[in-house]
């Protein structure tokens, strides 16, 4: 009976796919890839082929740092607005609307054009150390993404940590659990759970802003299109591979991200 | 100023078109033909899953050379595309993908009663469409709506990157020639900060309208 059923099932889901509609909308979409690909120009390919990767690593290294780097910022941020005493708590929200009310693109530019060009007027900033790293591009790239995620992580953390059930945190302090102890094993954990949905849709938001780095001339694969562009004077190509690869990279980390809440565990609150 | 103005003209305009196709990509999403809803979940997914920067370059690019094209084959004189029109559109484009999920969802929380109700009433599909649905889904739909308004003023300075004078670029130009770059940006935030935060109160009032006659939230609870 139940092996019926499972037949019956997977019947069902292949003649979802294998409708007449379907079938033609797929052929239609597979001529199109294939009329682009014989008749688009992609002989530039071979000569860009390095450099695209070189982009490319650097956008996936700039999203795994910065959502990384911002989720670590959100953490005390959320912890602030939700429990934090007025002192804590009105410089977090202000934060948080600041970066969430402002278009990334001027905040980008308010750092690198701005800070930037602020910084060489004082001797000992140019002195230090860290004069290397300031006269490049990418350290405000990184900085201006951080901060943006953690604005908008951190509210979505503020939800989260206050959703989790009182009466777990209660339990954790009957059992004599220390406050840090608490934050790391009830806590922390559970609003995560609570966050992850949410915090995959950030993470493509944020892959979806990293483009944004290459107008402060870091090479990202953004960047590495536009001088594909420039150097051959096409327009459609470049752009509708950098589509693809974009979606690609967006299917992947929802797949990703899907595969991590499975296996959490559903019943929580 | 006139940056602002400009900012503030293609938001609304991005805004009002991205309502048009979300309300009609809803309306196929859910009542639509299996062709027309499947080419409507293509529409969503993609530009949903494309960066909007490369959005905007692709169909500025791509939107001024085919209007050109198809007005040199009919036997026309070329026009120039007007940034304001093109930017409108793009963002509308990208918007109406938003809005579409947004209002789907808020045309399925209506209760299935009323709609029921107003088809045996035997109400044509317009006008229950303009008396029925689209009252009962706005409080549903006004918070994702918002959203948008937002992003849409956020994402209007993206148009700088294409060339189209507006906020960011006019304060991009104006740092340029005085040297005080962040003087000018930070005046630049500021100004988006405002408009955020002046969005937000009319949003307020907005959503305490359309939920007029329903329960509080917090009653409900």
């Amino acid at each position: 009976m139940a092996n019926e059923a499972a037949i019956i099932n997977v019947v069902a889901r292949t003649s979802l796919w294998l409708q007449p509609h379907r079938i033609v909308l797929m052929l239609i979409a597979l001529g199109l890839v294939l009329g682009a690909a014989f008749f688009m120009r992609w002989d530039w390919l071979p000569q860009y082929y390095e450099m695209g990767l070189i982009g490319l690593w650097r956008s996936l290294w700039i999203l795994a740092v910065t959502c990384a780097l911002g989720f670590l910022f959100a953490v005390p941020l959320g912890l602030a607005q939700a429990t934090g005493s007025f002192w804590f708590a009105a410089p977090a929200k202000a934060f948080c609307t600041v970066i969430r009310g402002t278009p990334l693109l001027i905040q980008l530019w308010l750092l690198y054009y701005g800070l930037g060009s602020l910084f060489p007027q004082y001797p000992w900033v140019r002195e230090s150390w860290m004069w290397p790293y300031l006269r490049q591009a990418w350290p405000y790239g990184v900085l201006a993404l951080t901060l943006s995620f953690a604005g908008y992580e951190g509210e979505v953390m503020r939800g989260a940590f206050a959703g989790v059930p009182k009466g777990q945190l209660e339990a954790a302090r009957a059992f004599g659990m220390s406050r840090w102890k608490i934050f790391r094993r009830i806590w922390l954990p559970q609003a995560f759970y609570r966050a992850l949905p949410t915090l995959t849709g950030e993470t493509v938001l944020q892959l979806k802003s990293t483009p944004l780095v290459a107008t402060i001339s870091v090479i990202d694969i953004f960047a590495v299109s536009s001088k594909v562009r420039q150097d051959t004077y096409l327009t459609y190509e470049p752009l509708l591979l950098l589509a693809l690869i974009y979606m690609t990279i967006t299917g992947i980390l929802v797949f990703a991200f899907g595969r991590i809440e499975a296996r959490i565990p559903n019943k929580i609150g | 100023m006139v940056g602002l103005l400009h900012s503030i003209e293609i938001a609304l305009g991005a805004t009002c078109l991205g309502l048009l196709i979300g309300t009609g990509g809803a309306y196929g999403k859910l009542y639509g033909g299996p062709v027309v809803r499947d080419l409507l979940a293509v529409y969503t997914t993609i530009v949903r899953a494309v960066p909007e920067l490369v959005l905007i370059l692709l169909l500025y690019y791509a939107g001024t050379d085919l209007i050109n094209q198809a007005l040199t084959a009919m036997g026309y004189q070329r026009v120039d595309v007007s940034g304001l029109a093109a930017g409108i559109a793009v963002l509308g484009f990208v918007q109406g993908a938003y809005s579409t999920e947004v209002i789907r969802g808020a045309i399925l929380a209506i209760p299935q009663g009323q709609i029921e109700a107003a088809r045996a009433y035997g109400m044509s599909p317009g006008l229950m469409l303009r008396r029925i649905t689209l009252p009962a889904m706005l409080p549903f739909a006004i918070p994702g709506l918002a959203n948008l308004w937002l992003i849409a003023t956020k994402d209007t300075a993206l148009l700088a990157v294409v060339g189209f004078y507006e906020l960011a670029l006019a304060t991009r130009q104006a740092a340029g020639v005085t040297k005080a770059y962040f003087t000018f940006f930070f005046a630049a935030g500021v100004l988006y900060l405002l408009l955020s935060l002046f969005s937000n109160l009319i949003i307020g009032r907005v959503e305490a309208w359309s939920r007029r006659g329903m329960p509080s939230l917090k009653e409900a609870r």
